[in-house]
């Protein structure tokens, strides 16, 4: 809980998100001056409608920041700009490539990029508009788990499936291709979100100890080793070790923040790597990719196609050539690097921007990110805390796995930079992804018209049960109002701390007020 | 949860930190490592996408950048490719660069240090990097008489002004067109290339500064040098001048050029010994002075020293004193031993004697101008040290004056102008003809010119060959397009 929610007056005037405005303008002035500087640099003019497209640019985000002024008033007002911006210079970059015309740049299509950023940016705050508190996609927990499993079955179905790049990743649905598991990844969460916030006692206390190890039973784990399973037969059936990993790290990183169980965390990462280097033992593609990974510049590697280091070692050169301050836009070579639009944007950005350029991108995503994660700690419900650590976590792994995979921290695999390389699926996702965070921001933001901490006591009902904290990991053990059973479970020791147990878990949200930052030593009355 | 999201942000803090390391580390510490890969396209792209300056002779252009549709932005002509191709040197994709394109790479391609100002400008104003001209100490005249004179025989012409060292002709056969290397197709490039390389003329080395012959005769002006150093002698003391010499140590006979004498007498002057350049005289004199003198006396001449003209040329060579017996002395001593030069080392011989004893570095670049036609690099002329004393260049050159006025080398005569010069014709082996050559500067009394020619295994004349009557007359064109114009 931040101090905010704590100090400031319940009553509080709506902000009219004048910061959102400016830095807004800053935003679009490096999307849309990126934009006019390569048209400038390459064919000495500015680009073709560039006043049409900026004020497109422009107008939505405008829209955007209206929509979130009348339906978000308190969501953060750093996380559109950040998002403006890098979608705007991945625009630009995506432009600057497709007018290169070199052999292989073909498929860069920056007004296509700017339809899917259009098309994300409606949907995304329509999402908005319509959904009013994050907290209604608690009751499609299970739903969203169906959806996510037949996302990422769709590309394994003939017809429908396409292979692409030797990673079976895409859909083709009327002609357009998509990449089901962007959305899978937001279906994951919210299921994630749903089951853990229910079952973590649980899942954390209920099984057996195994060489100090605290076990789940298998009956709670039964939908975990689901979505385990699932990530793993992405691996191996559709080869795609990125988007593998990112449903894996998203479910063990949801997993470590519902039950502090920090030995998961090492038993997932050994799971999911005894499982990679199964895979890589087991299937050339794979283990090529390790290979590559490992010695991108023995010349053996280098002259392998398909499947060789060209394109990664094509990255370092260009990202060298950057240097310090870049080429500028329009003045490198980016498009020698194959998928320079796609997979290597970000080393195509490092080419013509630098490492300073690359830095500042690295921080806004960092930016977006922790903004996220900020939401994650303000907001008041449980399911709100996982589902908002679940996205912004998700985004930074998969920052993470796309620039770790170019800067050779780990091997390269399939994923996009969110934002930025070209990829309507991506886009769309992501804008999504956005506004979900913007929705529990607005929500942990929001002033309360409910009794803060100290009077959270008085306004209780005395006859209220004591909690049965059953929490042993330290401060965090015990948040008794982030559980809130559903209607009908009898879980043997699970914590019946609700204050108005009639309500939806949206009404919970007063004992929330009992700060999960404050040591329980510190909760006075609240402790027997 | 809180205190797990919190730790989660740590995890995110971290991973993005190996992210910013990762990527600092490519763009910043291993840059250098990546930018010189040879693999990495970019700097060649670099290099040949830049608008070069071009390589100037005389006011004209003899290599230029212009604009091509390819990817490279610029095409490297040459337009008058192969009679400058052994100053140019060529600027290939496929073989890479050599001669002036190499040396001066630096202010062709505009990156030099000296033009920090025009780089900063062009950041500032964002134009393109342009490249500075190189203009070149060619005198064309002489260039282009050199290149008819020597026609379709093999050999080298190096022309020099004696007073600065200024290279005013260097010309060299079989050369090579160097647009044939400089072409974008790198098919058509790599075949011309590897054509070249396996030319058994080795066209590509250019004969003027990377081949090493065997000086004959013209040697015998570092013998006689070495003897009027010595102090023991001058240009009328009288030596052995026998028909035959036996060389010292072994039973074989050292004749004169088709077995002649050279004086009924047996010993004639120093002078005469040099105008007719009688073998047997100059054999046992360089006995006498002894391999030490001889050796030190080259070294005087510039002999063991990579000079670079800018690109460099190969060193000559006397040998090692202490290796020497006295038959290899007396072989070295007329050019027919160990010793080897370059046609710009005879040159460089004649060019010191011309200047009164100084040896100047030849060089062939004069002025480098930025894009805005600016000075940024003016050669001064810089002498090597003195060879020989005024006294013995001035008896050099009386005895070189008698060489063309009824010696060896007639054929170099100029009407109106005292011409001094010595001939050569160095024997390689019994059955190939020998090397011609001629050395020499005129005007004698104000030396404007000095030149050095080879023409390999005689030419056009083939074993009749002497280089009084091959290549006297190439130095001779030579000298006349030098004082016409």
């Amino acid at each position: 809980m931040t101090s905010q929610n704590l100090t400031v007056e319940p009553r509080q005037r709506r902000p009219l998100r004048i910061a959102e405005v400016f830095l807004l303008v800053l935003a679009l002035g490096g999307g849309i001056g990126g934009f006019a500087m390569v048209g400038l640099s390459i064919r000495g003019e500015l680009p073709d409608q560039f006043w049409f497209r900026s004020m497109l640019l422009a107008v939505t985000a405008l829209v955007a920041h209206v929509v979130l002024r009348l339906r978000a008033p308190w969501a953060d007002q750093v996380i559109l700009p950040a998002v403006v911006l890098l979608n705007g210079i991945g625009l630009s970059m995506i432009w600057r490539l497709e007018i290169s015309d070199a052999t292989g740049m073909a498929p860069a299509d920056a007004a296509g990029n700017m339809q899917a950023t259009l098309l994300g940016a409606i949907v995304a705050f329509a999402l908005l508009w319509v959904l009013k508190d994050h907290r209604w996609l608690r009751r499609y927990t299970y739903t969203a788990m169906v959806v996510g499993l037949l996302l990422i079955a769709l590309p394994l179905i003939p017809g429908v499936g396409q292979e692409i790049n030797g990673a079976r990743i895409w859909i083709n649905v009327g002609g357009f291709s998509l990449q089901p598991a962007e959305f899978a990844k937001i279906a994951f969460a919210v299921f994630f979100a749903g089951y853990l916030v229910t079952n973590r006692d649980t899942l954390a206390l209920a099984g057996p100890k195994v060489f100090g190890l605290q076990l789940p039973r298998l009956r709670d784990l039964g939908p975990i080793l689901l979505v385990w399973a699932a990530s793993l037969a992405v691996l191996v059936l559709q080869r795609d070790l990125g988007t593998s990993l990112l449903f894996f790290g998203l479910f063990v990183a949801m997993l470590y923040q519902a039950t502090a169980r920090s030995s998961w965390i090492v038993l997932g990462l050994t799971l999911f790597g005894a499982g990679a280097l199964t895979a890589a033992r087991l299937f050339p593609h794979v283990g090529a990719r390790i290979d590559v990974w490992l010695h991108p510049f023995d010349a053996s590697q280098y002259e392998r196609d398909p499947g060789g280091s060209y394109q990664l070692v094509q990255g370092q050169f260009s990202m060298a050539n950057g240097g310090l301050f870049g080429t500028g836009w329009g003045e490198g070579r980016p498009f020698q690097i194959p998928y320079a639009f796609s997979d290597f944007i970000y080393a195509a950005l490092g080419e013509e921007l630098g490492l300073t350029g690359l830095t500042a991108i690295v921080l806004l995503y960092l930016l977006v990110v922790q903004r996220g994660l900020k939401s994650a700690l303000s907001v008041r419900d449980g399911f709100g805390k996982l589902l908002a650590g679940g996205l912004a976590f998700a985004m930074a792994l998969q920052v993470f796995v796309v620039i770790g995979g170019i800067t050779r921290i780990i091997p390269l695999t399939g994923l996009t930079l969110p934002f930025m390389a070209q990829g309507g699926s991506s886009l769309l996702a992501n804008w999504i992804v956005i506004a979900l965070l913007l929705r529990i921001s607005d929500s942990a933001r929001r002033p309360s018209d409910l009794p803060v901490r100290g009077q959270v006591s008085a306004g209780a009902p005395a006859a209220e049960p004591e909690p049965i904290l059953v929490g042993s990991s330290g401060s965090d053990g015990g948040t008794p109002a982030d559980v809130t059973p559903p209607a009908g479970s009898n879980l043997p020791r699970r914590r019946v701390t609700d204050r108005d147990p009639h309500g939806t878990p949206g009404d919970s949200a007063p004992t929330e007020h009992i700060g999960t930052d404050v040591p329980p030593e510190h909760r006075g009355g609240e402790r027997s | 949860m809180n205190t797990t999201t919190r730790r989660l942000a740590g995890i995110v803090m971290v991973m993005f930190l190996a992210l910013l390391v990762s990527t600092t580390w490519i763009q910043f510490f291993s840059a250098d490592t990546l930018n010189n890969d040879p693999r990495n396209a970019r700097a060649l792209y670099a290099q040949f996408g830049t608008d070069r300056g071009p390589i100037v002779v005389g006011g004209d252009a003899i290599a230029s950048s212009v604009p091509s549709d390819d990817e490279w932005n610029y095409q490297r002509e040459y337009a008058k490719g192969r009679l400058y191709a052994p100053l140019t040197g060529y600027y290939s994709l496929v073989s890479g660069t050599s001669g002036i394109e190499q040396a001066e790479n630096d202010f062709l391609a505009g990156s030099a240090d000296a033009l920090w100002v025009e780089r900063v400008q062009n950041v500032l104003t964002g134009s393109d990097p342009q490249g500075s001209s190189v203009e070149l100490t060619i005198d064309p005249a002489a260039q282009r008489a050199a290149w008819d004179a020597l026609g379709d025989q093999r050999g080298a012409v190096v022309a020099i002004e004696p007073s600065t060292g200024k290279i005013l002709a260097m010309v060299a056969k079989p050369t090579f067109n160097p647009n044939d290397l400089a072409t974008h197709d790198t098919g058509k490039a790599n075949k011309a290339y590897l054509d070249l390389l396996n030319d058994e003329d080795k066209p590509l080395i250019s004969r003027a500064t990377g081949t090493h012959y065997p000086p004959g005769s013209t040697f015998k002006l570092v013998t006689a040098a070495a003897a009027l150093e010595s102090g023991d002698y001058d240009e009328s003391t009288v030596i052995d001048a026998p028909v035959t010499y036996t060389l010292p140590g072994t039973r074989t006979d050292l004749p004169n050029y088709g077995g002649t004498a050279c004086s009924p007498s047996g010993e004639q002057s120093l002078a005469d010994a040099l105008r007719i350049s009688c073998n047997t005289a100059f054999a046992k004199l360089g006995v006498d002075l002894g391999a030490d003198a001889l050796a030190e006396q080259s070294a005087d001449f510039g002999f063991g020293e990579t000079v670079d003209v800018p690109f460099p040329a190969v060193a000559s060579r006397y040998p090692d004193p202490d290796s020497l017996t006295p038959d290899r002395v007396a072989l070295s001593a007329i050019g027919q031993g160990d010793d080897v030069v370059t046609p710009l080392q005879v040159a460089m011989i004649t060019s010191a004697i011309a200047n009164g004893g100084e040896l100047m570095e030849p060089f062939s670049v004069e002025t480098v101008r930025d894009a805005e036609l600016e000075v940024v690099s003016e050669t001064r002329p810089s002498s090597m040290g003195r060879s020989v004393s005024e006294s013995t260049a001035s008896q050099l050159r009386d005895m070189m004056v008698s060489v063309v006025e009824d010696g060896s080398g007639t054929a170099a005569q100029i009407s109106g102008v005292t011409v001094a010069g010595k001939t050569g014709t160095a024997q390689t082996s019994r059955d190939v003809s020998p090397h011609a050559w001629f050395t020499g500067f005129a005007p004698a009394d104000d030396p404007q010119v000095a030149v050095a020619v080879v023409v390999e295994q005689g030419g056009s004349m083939g074993s009749e060959a002497t280089g009084g009557r091959v290549a006297a007359p190439i130095a001779k064109a030579v000298v006349e397009a030098v004082l016409n114009g």
